[in-house]
């Protein structure tokens, strides 16, 4: 029996237009220099652990909830699991993590937070998402990493 | 230079007063994956230095025979590969230098012979129930601690013939725990955990009856985030801590936790509280037993070195105060995850960081005059 769904009704939103932006980065003069639209473009298809539905589908992230600061190579993700007690938010967040860490040049740090109140436990999950230690060691583990990698594959076409 | 409190932003950037700074000495490249931690051996005629990594290898590093350690001859001498499956996490020679432990996430922990040069395999041991985090040996080399994502903090008899027999297992950590580290001259351990705690413990009379007899951190004043990493100066009077919470916390270890009961003055307290320095976690502090420089190792790539100011006006307070001497921008182009000094020569500093790469570097400039001898 396949177990029951966190959240078996989730709202699905409509995927915004992809503007040509990322495309145009590319001849602009300064090609390097990464912002909010380009991370999003990044992680906007990562598909929800439980459901069809891709991250920005749910309203998981948006291109607002993405904060970055190339001149000091800072980029901070705030998400938003559909439903409160999300047992798949640290899924999520390891997949963000995992996405950004092979798209972005390694200057980069990056902190991934729950938006403030979205979960039960969201102090929990904040501090093991932003522990690298044990961010290591979850990425040395090969279900979670299963886990993780099925919701990379629609993003890497 | 006017001292750092608690709660007041870092004084406002004057010339330091030792001018110092840091001088690459050598970068040594072959990890295949973020260098988490480096240990010199505390012992032997020449200077050799261990690596960990992610890449699941230890690496060991000697400088040309005959030549200055702080000239760039630094080769690496032996990669050992056949003991972690998984992260090797942290590195620890025994007092004499005869001996490698490690730590890995594949729960179990690796010993090295070093003889004649050469290493050999003897053992791992098993125990923990996932990432073992830390090891260290105390002072005379009798015994090993080992801690772990288990929340466990093991403490293993040295025996004769290569035989380790674990005496304790000690309970207390709500969380992982993450450094350990022995006191200079005593059997005392200290360990540092991400439930924001540091705990100190301690052995009555006959060797098996290890307890905790003190927890610095809340709800008394201490590190609001994961603790990373501790360290003791010379004397072991005083203990330096680092946190992801930006701070670094010096404290009076001088009282005699032997000696308990509820006598407050029978307890370590919180002398300084050093922050306003650190941009992001600071995974590595590192007390020379030399000079007393402390240096610390943080997410935001740099390498800082504090001293212990002498301003009259902390001497009124009764309290002591820490300067910045140097802050090493970009020491490493990702996190610094450790920082080591040079067991013998105060010139000398090693570190470790996310972009694979072992450092050797060189203090340069007017050093402080060096510790009166200790033993």
């Amino acid at each position: 029996m396949a177990p029951a769904l966190i959240n078996a009704n989730p709202v699905v939103h409509e995927k915004k237009e992809r503007t040509a932006k990322l495309q145009a980065n590319y001849n602009d003069s300064s090609p390097d220099v990464i912002d909010e639209l380009e991370i999003f473009d990044h992680v906007r298809d990562i598909t929800d652990p439980e459901h069809p539905y891709s991250l920005e589908q749910l309203n998981v992230v948006t291109e607002d909830s993405i904060f970055v600061d190339d001149s000091k190579s800072y980029v901070k993700i705030t998400f938003t699991p559909t439903v409160q007690h999300c047992s798949m938010a640290t899924i999520i967040g390891l997949s963000l993590r995992l996405k950004l860490l092979r798209c972005l040049p390694p200057r980069f740090k990056v902190d991934i937070f729950l938006a403030p109140g979205s979960h039960s436990t969201e102090a929990a999950i904040n501090k093991q998402l932003n522990d690298k230690e044990r961010v290591a060691a979850a990425f040395e583990n090969p279900n979670l990493v299963d886990l993780v990698e099925k919701c990379l594959v629609s993003t890497e076409e | 230079m006017e001292g750092v409190t608690a709660t007041g932003e870092a004084p406002p950037a004057r010339s330091p007063s030792p001018g110092v700074s840091l001088r690459l000495v050598q970068e040594l490249e072959g990890h295949e994956d973020r260098a988490w931690g480096v240990a010199w051996r505390p012992c032997g005629g020449s200077s050799v230095l261990a690596s960990c990594s992610g890449d699941k290898t230890v690496r060991i590093w000697e400088h040309a025979s005959g030549s200055s350690p702080a000239s760039a001859t630094w080769a690496c001498k032996a990669v050992l590969d056949s003991s972690h499956t998984r992260t090797v996490r942290q590195i620890s020679w025994s007092p004499n230098g005869d001996m490698l432990a490690s730590a890995s996430f594949d729960a179990t922990i690796g010993m090295w012979e070093y003889v004649g040069g050469d290493f050999s395999f003897i053992a791992s041991f098993e125990g923990h129930e996932n990432e073992v985090k830390s090891v260290a040996w105390n002072s005379a080399g009798t015994l090993m601690a080992s801690c772990s994502r288990d929340k466990s903090v093991w403490i293993w008899e040295v025996l004769p013939g290569h035989e380790f027999e674990c005496v304790s297992v000690l309970n207390g950590h709500t969380q992982d725990v993450k450094m350990l580290v022995w006191h200079p001259s005593l059997d005392i351990l200290v360990s540092t955990s991400y439930d924001n705690t540091i705990k100190v413990w301690t052995e009555d009379g006959d060797g098996d009856d290890w307890h905790c007899a003190q927890t610095l951190g809340p709800p008394g004043r201490g590190h609001t985030s994961t603790v990373w990493s501790a360290s003791f100066n010379a004397t072991g009077d005083c203990l330096v801590t680092s946190s992801d919470d930006l701070t670094l916390i010096v404290w009076d270890t001088s009282a005699d936790l032997t000696n308990s009961g509820s006598d407050d003055s029978a307890k370590w307290k919180h002398l300084t509280t050093i922050s306003g320095y650190h941009d992001r976690t600071i995974f590595s502090v590192n007390w020379s037993r030399l000079n007393g420089f402390i240096a610390s190792g943080a997410g935001d790539d740099c390498i800082r070195i504090f001293v212990e100011s002498e301003s009259q006006e902390s001497a009124q307070e009764g309290s002591q105060s820490y300067e910045l001497v140097h802050k090493h921008e970009k020491a490493h182009t990702a996190d610094v995850n450790c920082v080591q000094w040079h067991p013998k020569d105060p010139r000398l500093l090693a570190s470790a960081g996310d972009d694979g790469v072992v450092k050797i570097w060189e203090l340069v400039g007017e050093l402080p005059p060096a510790l009166s001898a200790t033993s």
